[in-house]
Order: C-alpha cells, then structure tokens, then sequence
C-alpha cells in the first residue's frame, strides 16, 4: 500500500518516519521524497496490515496523509492507447492488453513523469499539477 | 497464375459477396492457402494507421464579410492561419502554436475542436483596398459555417519511421516523446504489419487518385507527400478529404511536451488482392518489417545509427541495446489503428466504399535530400577562445586562485594527469573555498557534472547548450576529451550582435 505524506514546513525538519517505525515498527519503504523550502512530498510503501497504524501515526504527528489507491487519474475520453506513457513510468505503472493501455493499482508513486509525456494530455495526479512550462494547467 | 480486375472487386462489393480481412490476418491466410488460394478467397486486405502527423492541415473557406475583407492575417482561436490565398481562403496548419496558450494548443486542436462542432473564434485583418475595404473583423464560426474545410496533409502515413533512444545525460522532450538519459527507453511509431504502404510496397493499387479511410471520413491521395523517398523505403503520402465528413475519434490534437502541437490522423488504405504478387505483400508480418533505432541524444541532422530492429522486436516491449534490455512503447495507437482497419472492411461490406483505379502512379523515385544551405554558419572552432588555461585535478586552492585570477575566465576546467576534462571551478567556487578555509585541492570543490562543447558542432548547439542549463561557458573538448578552449556567452551575443547588425 502506497501513502503520500505532505509535510508542512513547521515540521519538516523533525525525523518523521524514523520515529513511526519506532512506534509502530512497520517496514516503511521510502519510494520518492522532494522536500523543498516550503514543504515536503513523501511517498513510502507499506504492508496493507500496518497501513492504518502508520497513517494515524503520521497525521498526530502533524502529517497529512492520503492513500495512493488509484494509479493517476486517466480521461478516457482523451486517451487514444498510443502507450507514449509505457516505458517513461518508474514504476511499470502501465502496460498493453490487447493494445490498449491499461493502469495497474498500488504501483504508482506520483512523480508525475506520465502527465507531460502524455501527448493527448489525457492524465493528471490525484492532488497537484506538475509545471508545463509556460502553459495553462490541466485538471480542475 | 491467379488474377482478378477491379472491376470483378467492385461488382461483389456492391452485391454485397466480396470477401475483405485485415492486414493482421492477412499472413496466416496466404500460409494456410498459399498466394494462388489467397487471391481466390480475399478481395481486399484492410490496413490501418493512427499517429503524430504533423505535416497536416486544413484550407477553410470562410465566405464574403460584409463590407468585404481582403485577409491578410487571421487568428482562430488564437492560432495564426495563413492569410496569403486570396481574400478569405486560409491554411491551418496542425503544429500552429497559440498566442495565448502556446504548444498547449494550436492548429490541431483547432481541428479537432471544428470536427468536434465548438465554435471557433476568428479574428482577422486585412489591408483596406478599393474591392475589400474592411480593415479587421471578429466572428465565431462553427465547422458548417464555412463554405469548405478541405484538409490537405502535404506529408502522412510514412512507411517507416526510425525509433528514437537518447545517449546523452538528460532527458529529452522530442516529437518522438520523453527519452529517458542513458539509453533508459525506446520510442517507436507506427502500426508495423497494418501500415499501409508496407502492404502494397511496389504501389500497383495506391497512386493518385485511391479513396482512403481519412480521419473518420472518405478521402484521397493525392500523390506522393513530401519528403516521399521510395529507394530508401520511407515513401509517403499526401492525402486530401472533406473535414465536415470526419469524426474526432479519428482525428486528435497532441502536444508533444516543450516540442509542440500535432495532430494523430487515423488513415486507412484498401488493397485488393489482384494477383499473387499482391497477395504476397500484404502477407508481411511485423518480424519483416525493419527500421533503425536512432540516437536523438546527438542533436544533428545526421543521428547515429544504434542497431536495426524489427517491428516484432518493438512491439515486444524490450529490445537488446549493448547487452541490455531497454523498455519500448509507441507514440502512434496500435489500438486505432486495428480500429480503423475494422472499421474499413466495415464500410467496404456495407458496399460503401468502392475501390478506385489509379489516375497515375506515384513516382518511383522521390527526394529527401538535406536542405541547401547557402550562409555559412560558424564553428564553436571558429569563435571559442583558445587561451584556455586548465589545471590538474590535485592543484591546491591558492594556486588556483592564483590561476584564475591570472586568466581570463571566470572558469577553470580541471583534468585528470591524462589531460582529459573532469570537473569545472568557477571563481565563485574558488572564493568560497578560500572564505570557508580548509580546503585542500581543486578536486574537492569542483563540480563533476560538466558541460563542453565539441570542436566541430555548429555554436547553436553550444548555445542552446549554455541555455538549456543556464550556465556562461563550457569548455571545448577534441575527440580525446581533450581542453582545447573555452566558448561563453559573451562569445556568442557579440556574434549574434554582429549577425543583426549586418
Ligand atoms: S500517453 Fe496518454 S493517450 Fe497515450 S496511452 Fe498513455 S494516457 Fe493514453
Ligand atoms: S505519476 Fe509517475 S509513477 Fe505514477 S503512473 Fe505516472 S509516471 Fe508512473
């Protein structure tokens, strides 16, 4: 099960994910993490057992916390199968079935590689918009 | 051996008996039956392609104003079209940018949204003469609203394309899609076994005049496109048909990220199963379909050549490149392109679609020469400095402060004791060291990530370079990686000033 951890600035200093492995001594598998002045992205990978104990863990601590259920949220409207999302995905989130481009669940680690590949603009992340420079954003 | 006309083909599709397959079952017919069985049980084999096209567009035709305008410049939905055809004939071209959106949307999605039925917003400007007084006009036009919306694509359904890796450190942003550095992916693009022209290589059924599948609609070829080089095998078509026949499926506006708008056309050609020969050739199969994997890492006219690879190959998701398995995936649909093969054999069933005798044949030998370029542009060679001092990656920080201040660049590259570039310090890097103190040898503070530009490669690219990473000057390197100057950006603005002035 995959949890992406916003991190605000006030906390973002404080050694967050050791201490909830101490308390709840789940494996925690760090799979990308962008920290930056103003806040923290973290996406971390855990056993669906120890997944609601890690999430309470982290939102006491101040940490909001959001299940990473759906891979990234596809138009199927705009999207025309062509694959130029296939092989840039990190995490082999995407594959061919029967040539047509399919998603598969829990892979998916929002680095947002897929949204500007994507030539029908098709897909967007579950909470931000990466830059397309100089270009109106997709998405709501 | 067996034959049959046209004619025989046209009489069954109106009767309703003609018997059409698709390109993809095409080769396990002629296996089981043989060419002769083949040609006796197939009239005509189907063959589909959906892709990036770029060299597309559309002439619209959007009647008299009143008082009349003579068009110069116009703008649909902020998207230039070109106003030079007579007073209100226009060209929209797919790859158009937008004045306001940019590469987010332009010429193709324009189309796409006149297929689609929006209305499009049309500002446009004219001259002011005796017959055409009107100086500039505003209306929202929607597809019907125009007398003709005739696409005309000058270059569509190539052949064969070549599928594109990147070499280089970073990853590129191309119309062959996202190229991850290091050889981290291959993009390829077109239908293999379904690609039209592939099926009827030697062209004995598509010439000028054929009625094609085009965007959802009926259309033809015209002739050969541009670019058409037959020899080398990258024919290609320029096709033509009515807009307001076409559907969105078929036709779809893209933007290639930090590339630019294109629009995917879906096109699909008939081939009837006239003699054995025929038969044979649209028997091919994606093993028998090769192209060339190519370095877009390298960004001159001239690629180098990774390896040869078949269709099967690409399609199979991974390919071999030095001993190792690199991922693959298409820019063009698979997926549309058997849809459109379908939706071909479709119509031909439903006695809508006839085939057409060839009004004349496409020319056997084409040109895709490079572009003559009659204005010499210069070398890095020509314009770097040569007075480049470098030092050796164990120099102590006082004699390189010493260095730099004694030269005259604000950067110092660093080699290795064989001379080759290992590292660059700035003068900043230099006087943050002495500041900070404690700092032994140039090695510890150098950045290992460095830029150089070749010898031989033309200043754009050194240029763009500079630009791309917001850097001031980058070492020039021989082929043994050798220092032999240094190229800034004040070399390259006094060149361009120079250039301008002239
Ligand atoms: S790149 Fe976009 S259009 Fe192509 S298959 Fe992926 S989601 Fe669909
Ligand atoms: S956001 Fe990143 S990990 Fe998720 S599907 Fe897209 S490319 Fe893959």
């Amino acid at each position: 099960m995959k949890l992406m951890l916003h991190v605000a600035p006030k906390i973002v200093r404080q050694p967050l994910i050791s201490s909830v492995i101490i308390e709840t001594s789940a494996l925690i598998n760090i799979e990308r993490a962008s920290i930056d002045a103003v806040s923290g992205e973290i996406v971390i990978e855990v056993s669906p057992d120890k997944c609601q104990e890690v999430r309470e863990a982290f939102e006491r601590r101040g940490v909001q916390v959001l299940m990473l259920e759906m891979p990234v949220i596809r138009d199927e409207e705009e999207c025309v199968h062509c694959g130029a999302c296939v092989s840039i995905c990190p995490t082999g989130t995407f594959r061919f079935e029967d040539w047509a481009v399919v998603a598969d669940s829990g892979k998916c680690i929002q680095c947002g590689a897929c949204v500007v590949a994507c030539p029908h603009r098709a897909l967007r992340l579950i909470l931000k918009q990466p830059q397309m420079d100089g270009a109106t954003t997709i998405g709501p | 051996m067996e034959e049959k006309s046209l004619v025989e083909i046209n009489e069954r599709i109106r009767d309703g008996s003609v018997k059409v397959v698709t390109a993809e079952e095409m080769p396990d017919l002629v296996d089981e039956l043989g060419p002769a069985g083949a040609v006796r049980e197939v009239d005509v084999v189907t063959t589909g392609t959906f892709g990036a096209m770029c060299s597309s567009g559309v002439f619209l035709n959007l009647g008299h104003s009143d008082p009349p305008i003579k068009i110069s410049r116009a703008y649909l939905n902020q998207v230039e079209a070109y106003g030079g055809i007579a007073a209100v004939d226009l060209f929209l071209g797919a790859t158009q940018p937008s004045l306001d959106r940019g590469a987010e949307y332009g010429g193709a999605h324009v189309i796409e949204d006149l297929v689609a039925g929006k209305h499009i917003e049309v500002d446009a400007e004219g001259p002011g003469t005796d017959c055409y007084p009107r100086l500039d006009l505003e209306t929202s036009l929607r597809l019907d609203d125009f007398n003709q919306a005739t696409m005309v694509n000058p270059r569509n359904a190539y052949q064969n394309y070549n599928a594109a890796i990147n070499s280089s450190e970073r990853t590129l942003h191309t119309y062959m899609g996202t190229l991850l550095p290091r050889n981290g992916n291959v993009h390829y693009s077109g239908a293999g076994i379904l690609n039209p022209i592939c099926n009827d290589p030697e062209f004995e059924y598509i010439g000028m005049g054929t009625r094609i599948f085009l965007g959802g609609g009926q259309g033809y070829i015209i002739g050969s496109g541009t670019q058409h080089d037959p020899k080398s095998g990258f024919s290609t078509l320029m096709v033509t048909g009515d807009l307001k026949g076409m559907s969105p499926d078929y036709l779809r506006a893209a933007t290639f990220h930090r590339y630019g708008p294109t629009l995917y056309v879906g096109i699909g050609v008939p081939i009837p199963m006239l003699n054995e020969r025929m038969a044979r050739n649209a028997a091919i199969r994606d093993e028998d379909i090769i192209t060339s994997i190519v370095d877009y890492g390298v960004p001159r006219r001239s690629r180098p050549l990774v390896r040869q690879v078949s269709y099967k190959e690409l399609k199979s998701g991974l390919v071999e490149i030095d001993g190792r398995d690199v991922k693959t995936s298409p820019l063009s649909s698979y997926h549309h392109a058997r849809m459109i093969s379908k939706a071909l054999k479709a119509s031909i069933e439903a006695g809508e679609f006839p085939l057409t005798a060839q009004a004349a044949p496409l020319p056997r030998i084409g040109s895709c020469r490079p572009m003559k370029q009659t204005k010499e542009y210069p070398m890095v060679s020509d314009v770097m400095s040569r007075d480049v001092l470098t030092v050796r990656e164990d120099m102590g920080i006082e004699a390189a402060a010493k260095a730099i201040v004694k030269g005259s660049f604000d950067h110092l590259p660093i080699v290795n004791d064989r001379g080759r570039l290992i590292g660059i310090v700035t003068s900043w890097d230099i006087s943050k060291a002495v500041a900070m103190g404690g700092i032994a040898k140039v090695s510890e503070i150098m950045s290992k990530h460095v830029y150089s530009a070749r010898l031989d490669e033309p200043i754009e690219l050194a240029a763009r370079t500079l630009d791309t990473h917001s850097i001031s000057a980058l070492p020039v390197v021989d082929k043994e990686c050798q220092v032999i100057g240094m190229i800034t950006s004040n070399h390259l603005s006094r060149l361009f000033a120079r250039r301008r002035s002239h």
